[in-house]
């Protein structure tokens, strides 16, 4: 592990620095995401919660999130500043001092989990310190730049956040709550392998060791399908666990089925085999890359479709299908 | 008009921006502790003998 780069002092002057700025720090794309699956759990803990401690519980996932990323762009401030992707960010530009970002990160963390302890409980709020500390401090400070398997164990902070919000409503995380972490945990692979196939130039020359960059893009195309064949079924599982109704069902076997042709597409495909496939923008790639980014586009919407179906089917008032575990998934209680 | 931190206009108007923005977050903290404490001592906090 090496680290240059967020312990050597700030150059620029941040007289000049916007609200904005530090608004940025905290990455509110990711956080909306982050926010859309907590307010999922919590929904469909199904346990009844005051809407104003519903709120407030969301909030400290969505400012956890953010300042985990804050502290991810203190430290990542040397590579964020040759990666196309992400060299316009606030501590590359200059706009914000590398230390300030930590000192955010930091005061955000402490204040969110202690809110959630005191409002809603504290195992909601240990999940959130865990989530915020695997983040900064196992993938970001270790796995991203050791290891190819860095997404994959990685990606567990950023499926926690359904089991806080469950945690959050009704003080505990049966099955079906993790079984809406495994969904996003098995989902990152193939989402983030199929961007770093034709983003792999970025992360070589930076020595972030993604897949593409050490096992080859053969060898990541192979994943992809062998991560996304284990996906969908876990995704289908909500259907006969008391979790998830007949609209969840459809959206998870068509969507998952999509999801397999674009996966066996990559397989297929010769994405990532020769450099520079990106133009400019996520989405903008060369004819050889469009089928990862296919993938990667799509796996997206999946993703949020999922997510939408339990949530209106909560609010609809549809009732799960039947069970089929027992009281296994749901919950002794 | 003075301009004891020697700041150009451009600098003085971002560190009004970010001074509100820190107001603003500070008052909604505080306005979020007293809603979650009165929501979780429960609607009969002041019934009760003095």
């Amino acid at each position: 592990m090496t680290k240059p780069a967020a312990i050597t002092p700030a150059s620029a002057s941040t007289a000049s620095a916007l609200w904005t700025d530090y608004l940025q720090l905290l990455k509110p794309r990711v956080m909306s995401l982050v926010v859309f699956t907590a307010l999922t759990g919590l929904v469909c803990a199904g346990k009844p919660i005051n809407p104003i401690i519903a709120f407030v519980a969301i909030l400290c996932i969505a400012v956890g999130a953010g300042a985990s990323a804050s502290l991810n762009m203190w430290f990542d401030a040397d590579i964020d500043a040759k990666m196309r992707r992400t060299r316009g960010r606030p501590v590359p530009m200059g706009k914000v001092a590398g230390v300030e970002a930590l000192t955010l990160g930091v005061v955000l963390s402490l204040f969110s989990v202690m809110f959630m302890g005191m409002t809603t409980n504290w195992l909601a709020a240990g999940l959130l310190a865990f989530t915020i500390l695997f983040y900064a401090v196992i993938y970001t400070m270790w796995l991203k730049r050791w290891t190819a398997q860095n997404i994959v164990i990685g990606g567990l902070a950023g499926a926690l956040p359904p089991a806080i919000g469950w945690a959050a409503a009704s003080g505990s995380t049966p099955l079906n709550a993790w079984l809406l972490v495994a969904i996003i945990f098995l989902w990152t692979p193939p989402h983030f392998w199929a961007l770093a196939l034709y983003t792999s130039d970025d992360y070589a020359r930076v020595g972030v060791p993604m897949m593409p960059v050490v096992k080859g893009a053969a060898s990541t195309r192979r994943q992809i399908l062998g991560y996304s064949l284990v996906l969908i079924p876990v995704c289908l599982a909500p259907a006969v666990t008391g979790l998830g109704g007949p609209a969840y069902l459809a959206v998870s076997a068509l969507g998952g089925a999509v999801f397999l042709l674009l996966a066996w597409r990559v397989f297929r495909s010769r994405a990532g085999d020769a450099p520079g496939e990106r133009e400019e923008g996520l989405y903008d790639v060369k004819a050889a890359a469009k089928d990862a980014r296919n993938l990667f586009a799509f796996s997206i919407l999946y993703l949020t479709l999922l997510f939408a179906a339990l949530l209106v089917e909560k609010f609809a008032g549809i009732a799960p299908l039947p069970n089929l575990t027992g009281p296994f998934f749901s919950g002794l209680a | 008009m003075p301009n004891p931190f020697n700041e150009t206009d451009e600098q003085a108007k971002a560190r009004k921006g970010r001074s509100l923005a820190i107001a603003l977050g500070l008052v909604v903290f505080i306005i979020l502790i007293f809603v979650v404490s009165i929501v979780n001592m429960g609607g009969a906090i002041a019934n009760r003998p003095l």
